[in-house]
């Protein structure tokens, strides 16, 4: 059984209403970057940021994190896990880093994120958007910015659809059978 | 995958290409301030290096190193080998140290095979006698994809003691499973006679061969594996089949250089022509250190099956 818990639409308000929770809290822009997480959050990291720069008249810069040599799981599964580009092209240090990733689930991607982050700089703060957050933490790590909170049992899986990926916006839950 | 890494007959085409899109990432790395990631932590990488090398060892030692492995250097002075241990002995008992991989370089060809005989762990060659030198031939496809952009099609003349040249073994291979046309050209006494069976065209004239090439690869005339026989004077030889200025300005454009150290100037490559823009020789060796992060990463990150040794 599969559930349709966000439209295009709703992900074009999330992304809306993030950015104007962004320049709130951050108290306008000068110093935030925008960095997304390979290869869902990259996408909507480049919306966050064009979105915030329609409301402040001033676009953040925009970076790609990979985070496939920071995960603990290397060497638990059959096969190396697939590498993708890190391309960030400003220097992190003394800024607010917004991380922007799909979905929240364990806190264990978040967790390779800010190590990664870190071996690149010292940002002043890191804070973390997320389209969806699905709970099941397994490590003490809350997002900042949320685009939907969607109850889920463990079993089930939580599918993003991004428009520049898979041609459409969407997010659904596929329940366990 | 395979386990090991002994020959450039071991990787298919899509898995070359995924060891060079994986380079690609690695080469980020080693842009940063902080050139260091946590992907291998706690794995331990042995360079067993019974043969002398000195860019080769660096370029394992820093690419392991730059994932967080440890590193042991194994050498063959001062250690138990010069005490008469023999390959098997020092095999038995890195394995019983727990190297999760072992780098071997050999002056007999062969060994890094026998060694997976004896060993869990996964073994990469390193250079073995004159058969196979893989990771240098994978360093040299990624620096001709990352300056031409493909290589596919590509026009590649290998020049020199393609004979007695591991190098020119595995990266003939490599590039005719690649799909690029190879010619292996040097005097007769030195292109093997099974050569046409590689896939590739054989010529004795480098002047007729340098003005359609994408890739003019120079190889080192290897004086301490020569006998004099195999031709009658060093200035012969570069003078038929040396890069001089000359010949370097018979090139396309957009042709590059390459070679795969150390150099002999002035013997198989002119001084100047070593210096010039369109030779690549340091971009082989930054690339050398993603080669081989990326191939140590995608051998050692996953879980394996013990049995997959084949």
């Amino acid at each position: 059984m599969s559930a349709k818990v966000m439209e295009a639409d709703d992900v074009r308000r999330a992304l809306v209403r993030i950015a104007h929770e962004v320049i709130e809290r951050d108290k306008g822009v000068d110093d935030v970057v925008v960095v997304g997480i390979a290869d869902r959050g990259d996408h909507l990291a480049r919306r966050l940021a064009s979105q915030i720069g329609r409301i402040e008249g001033v676009e953040p810069p925009v970076g790609v994190l990979d985070i496939t040599f920071y995960r603990d799981d290397i060497g638990l599964r059959a096969e190396a896990p697939e590498v993708h580009e890190t391309r960030i092209d400003f220097d992190v240090s003394g800024k607010v880093v917004v991380l922007v990733d799909d979905v929240l689930y364990t806190g264990r991607t978040i967790r390779a994120a800010m190590d990664a982050l870190m071996d690149l700089g010292r940002p002043r703060k890191i804070q973390l958007a997320v389209l969806v957050d699905r709970g099941h933490r397994e490590l003490p790590i809350r997002a900042d910015f949320v685009g939907k909170n969607v109850p889920t049992s463990r079993a089930d899986d939580v599918r993003v659809s991004i428009e520049e990926v898979d041609g459409v916006d969407a997010v659904v839950v596929e329940a366990a059978t | 995958m395979k386990r090991h890494l002994l020959s450039m007959h071991d990787v298919t085409a899509d898995e070359v290409t995924r060891i060079l899109d994986t380079a690609e990432s690695f080469r980020e790395v080693g842009t940063r301030v902080i050139k260091k990631v946590p992907a291998l932590r706690g794995r331990t990488v042995v360079n067993l290096f019974l043969e002398n090398s000195t860019r080769t060892r660096i370029s394992f030692e820093l690419a392991a190193k730059r994932l967080s492995a440890d590193v042991i250097n194994f050498g063959a002075g001062g250690s138990s080998v010069a005490k008469g241990e023999s390959l098997k002995d020092t095999a038995l008992t890195l394995q019983a140290m727990g190297a999760d991989a072992i780098v071997i370089r050999h002056s007999s060809s062969g060994s890094p095979l026998q060694l997976t005989r004896w060993v869990d762990g996964h073994v990469v060659n390193a250079g073995d006698g004159t058969h196979e030198h893989p990771t240098q031939a994978l360093l040299d496809l990624s620096t001709m994809r990352q300056r031409l952009g493909r290589l596919e099609g590509l026009r590649v003349a290998i020049v020199g003691d393609v004979r007695h040249s591991r190098v020119a073994r595995s990266l003939s291979h490599g590039l005719v499973t690649m799909g690029a046309d190879v010619t292996l050209v040097g005097p007769p006494t030195l292109i093997p006679a099974d050569a046409p069976s590689w896939g590739v065209a054989v010529s004795y004239d480098l002047d007729g061969v340098i003005p359609k090439l994408d890739v003019c690869y120079m190889l080192r005339v290897q004086r301490e594996r020569q006998r004099l026989e195999f031709f009658p004077s060093i200035r012969e030889y570069t003078r038929l089949f040396g890069l001089t200025r000359e010949r370097a300005a018979a090139l396309a454009d957009d042709a590059v250089v390459m070679h795969p150290g150390p150099m002999n100037r002035g013997v198989e490559i002119d001084s100047d022509v070593a210096d010039l823009p369109r030779s690549v020789i340091e971009e082989q060796v930054t690339n050398g250190i993603a080669i081989r992060m990326a191939l140590l990463y995608l051998l050692l990150g996953g879980a394996g099956e013990p049995g997959d040794a084949a």
